[in-house]
């Protein structure tokens, strides 16, 4: 099972990339991945107020508790800042 | 689509709306030569495309439902934006001035606070940061190489 991480702005430049795709374990959702990447790459949360950014499943926001399901695609936003 | 990679044509969006109604309001953001005290040179707009469309649709529905009377256009930009281009332009026709200003208004503040887009800000000293509107000042951290 695996699913589509992508990164804009801020945290593309902290991931150093556009998107990957990643393996999770059955069962995953939101906001372990968010811990996952965390892990792995701390800058992620360097600005962060919240535990967690605002997340995006298939571009829809969505709460840190919702399953993943093979081949999603997900997003954690920085803030966003349009207008 | 409400994301455009070309520089906006204000007079098409009016040309747009309904020219029987009473009222038409017009909102454009415009990039700033400055941001908290710093010279801006130019702005990146990011957009996640597809999350970007379907928010900013959502927006119009919304405010379709809350102003029935009243015609909403909405424009923004994506790319890199010179001083003075518009980055965001919002047309609302009603039969009174009253909707129209409260139209224009919640859509640009709808925007504001959820449409996936971000704003790269670029310094004349070679400095980049990306804007954190819910910061007290701009985060100053990111500021160093520019993307591949």
């Amino acid at each position: 099972m695996s699913v589509r991480v992508l990164y804009f702005a801020s945290f593309r430049d902290v991931s150093g990339r556009q998107e990957e795709e990643r393996p999770i374990p059955p069962g995953a959702r939101v906001a372990d991945l968010w811990r996952e990447l965390v892990a792995e790459m701390p800058g992620l949360a360097a600005s962060l107020t919240g535990s967690m950014p605002p997340a995006a499943v298939n571009a829809e926001y969505t709460g840190p508790e919702t399953p993943l399901r093979d081949g999603d695609e997900v997003t954690f936003l920085p803030p966003v800042a349009g207008g | 689509m409400y994301l455009k990679e070309q520089p906006l044509d204000v007079a098409a969006l009016l040309a747009g709306v309904r020219h029987s109604d009473g009222g038409v309001c017009v909102f454009l953001g415009v990039v700033r030569n400055e941001n908290a005290g710093r010279p801006t040179e130019k702005i990146e707009y990011q957009a996640y495309g597809a999350m970007a469309e379907s928010e900013i649709g959502r927006i119009a529905a919304g405010l379709a439902r809350e102003w029935p009377d009243t015609q909403v256009a909405i424009r923004h930009r994506v790319g890199e934006l010179s001083v003075g281009e518009v980055a965001v332009a919002i047309v609302a026709s009603a039969p009174h001035r009253a909707e129209a200003f409260a139209a224009c208004r919640a859509a640009i503040d709808r925007i504001k606070a959820t449409v996936p887009i971000w704003k790269r800000e670029f310094h004349p000293d070679g400095t980049t940061e990306w804007l954190d509107p819910s910061a007290a000042t701009p985060s100053r951290s990111p500021t160093a190489p520019l993307p591949r």
